[in-house]
């Protein structure tokens, strides 16, 4: 059994009443182990409490209740050191060009220059981004900022990387050959990945398990073992246990999705279809 | 420079040049006021002299003092009042009618606390002008997306930093709005304070040359103040543009 890496117990997430609004249960309780180096995806439905589960594991806000550990240390009032998080925003700095946006992390931290040159034209050749070091963020498409921001977390060399539905914002091909440089990324640097996204072809191609998460309030219903070699890429969705992959997470996503709908105020046969049959 | 930029040359060429001729040609009584080619050798003969230089200075150090105080306050209170949305409720009726309070009358109140010193000169060049950035530094810091505070936590970044590594630059474009209106308010502040009842500076100067009938001297220093808010004001806008440039990449 691969040593573990980061884990939740009976972690629950609620949102204090605001302003005449009650109170929002939005997580839990969840209980997860991520495997040290393992692939892991978590999809469900719109308003699950996908985000709130990352940013409780980054230590960006607090569980109301459980734990949360990361390499056996509790995860209390901010983000440990090693865990990286990329955002599903463009958090890119507009006022920094790529090379500085890269290098801000380490500035901050004192590393050394010859180190920071190193360490930052490394991940920008990686993330195919070295012709374009002194663009700022506006020059460059949506895919590219976004590769801007990886690069920002992986100069930092995170143990623990935490992508929310990063390539939300992206064309249905350009998220596939982001996803291979994200899994290029994985095997180069070893690291744990935890990724959000909404799209189960993305988490069905790139992890090693995915959780599907139940309608608001989020647990998992189910946790799928892709078994795909390590070596892998975008080719694989071409391959029969994809679609089995894919279906399964369907299955258990249809009902959910269809619940999440009825949460939002719109009737769910209506929007299934069953009021016009 | 840009066909705008040569047509907005030309724009302000023929303006002034139509100034000159109609006072040439005395549609505009000489007496009222002098052509433009006047105003400027007026200037030049002043400057080369230097029997100014002693207004201009303390004008000009009194609007720098009254714009940094006013530009760091403005920032520190509106981070400090965004910070919580309690205060901001309670002091947004203040702001929107802060600029209907005639200011000058407080002027005597200040010459008897601080006497006729340039320190009530500054404070009325401050009082005008700091609202106006603590507004547009609100109104930036309402703009900086929310992700950039995520991307400060995951740094570790405490509030100082965050707020002067991420949000002072996210919120950049839109304080430049707040320093040219400060720029603005401050030599108006100063300006006018030295113009009702200060025994130095260019508002002085030009209120005495009005009074002893000196078209000569109140016009060119008239223009001194013109072209020094402009200039500024033009170099503001440059580095403005310059910034949109690289936020929007056009």
């Amino acid at each position: 059994m691969p040593e573990l890496h980061a884990q939740l117990r009976g972690v629950t997430r609620v949102y204090p009443a605001v302003a005449g609004y009650r109170p929002v249960h939005a997580l839990g309780p969840v209980d997860l182990d991520l495997r040290h180096g393992e692939f892991f995806s978590v999809v469900g439905p719109s308003g699950c409490g996908k985000s709130t589960l990352l940013e409780v594991l980054a230590g960006l806000q607090p569980p109301s209740e459980g734990t949360v550990t990361f390499e056996g240390k509790r995860v209390h009032g901010q983000v440990p050191d090693g865990v990286g998080v990329v955002f599903q925003e463009d958090a890119s700095f507009p006022w920094l060009t790529v090379w500085d946006n890269a290098a801000f992390g380490l500035r901050r931290s004192g590393v050394d220059k010859a180190e920071i040159d190193r360490r930052v034209g490394d991940a920008l050749a990686f993330m195919g981004l070295k012709d374009f070091q002194q663009a700022y963020p506006a020059q460059l498409s949506g895919g590219m900022r976004q590769r801007v921001c990886i690069a920002r977390t992986l100069v930092l060399q995170p143990r623990l990387i935490l992508l929310d539905e990063p390539f939300g914002a992206l064309d249905a091909q350009t998220r596939l050959l982001m996803g291979d440089e994200v899994l290029r990324l994985w095997r180069r640097t070893g690291a744990t990945i935890l990724l959000i996204t909404h799209a189960l072809d993305e988490a069905a191609m790139l992890s090693d398990r995915v959780g599907v998460m139940s309608a608001r309030p989020g647990r998992f219903l189910d946790l799928v073992e892709t078994n795909w070699p390590k070596e892998r890429d975008s080719t694989i969705v071409s391959e029969s246990r994809f679609g089995e992959v894919t279906g399964r997470l369907w299955h258990h996503l249809r009902g959910e999705s269809l619940k999440a709908l009825g949460q939002s105020g719109v009737p769910v046969a209506e929007r299934s279809g069953r009021a016009e049959a | 420079m840009s066909r705008i930029g040569w047509i907005r040359l030309a724009v302000l060429v023929a303006l002034v040049a139509l100034l000159e001729f109609l006072v040439r040609i005395g549609s505009i009584p000489y007496k009222t006021m002098l052509p433009p080619s006047e105003m400027t050798t007026a200037l030049v003969r002043l400057l080369v002299a230097g029997t100014a230089t002693r207004d201009i200075v303390q004008t000009l150090t009194c609007v720098a003092a009254a714009l940094a105080a006013s530009v760091v306050a403005g920032f520190g209170l509106g981070v400090a009042i965004h910070r919580f949305p309690r205060l901001r409720r309670a002091l947004e009726p203040f702001f929107a009618t802060y600029y209907a309070v005639p200011f000058f009358i407080f002027y005597p109140v200040l010459i008897a606390i601080f006497d006729l010193s340039l320190l009530p000169i500054i404070l009325m060049g401050f009082a005008f002008a700091v609202i106006a950035m603590c507004i547009a530094t609100i109104n930036g810091l309402d703009r900086v997306p929310r992700v950039l505070g995520k991307v400060a936590r995951m740094h570790r970044m405490d509030e100082l930093e965050t707020a002067l590594r991420m949000k002072l630059p996210a919120a950049a474009p839109h304080l430049f709005t707040g320093l040219k209106l400060c720029v603005a308010y401050s030599f108006i502040g100063v300006i006018a304070s030295e113009f009702i009842l200060a025994p130095s500076g260019l508002g002085h100067a030009i209120a005495y040359a009005y009074n002893d009938f000196d078209n000569r001297t109140m016009y060119a220093l008239m223009l001194f103040v013109m072209v020094v808010v402009i200039t500024l004001n033009m170099l503001l806008h440059g580095w403005e543009q310059r910034l949109l440039k690289r936020w929007h990449g056009r």
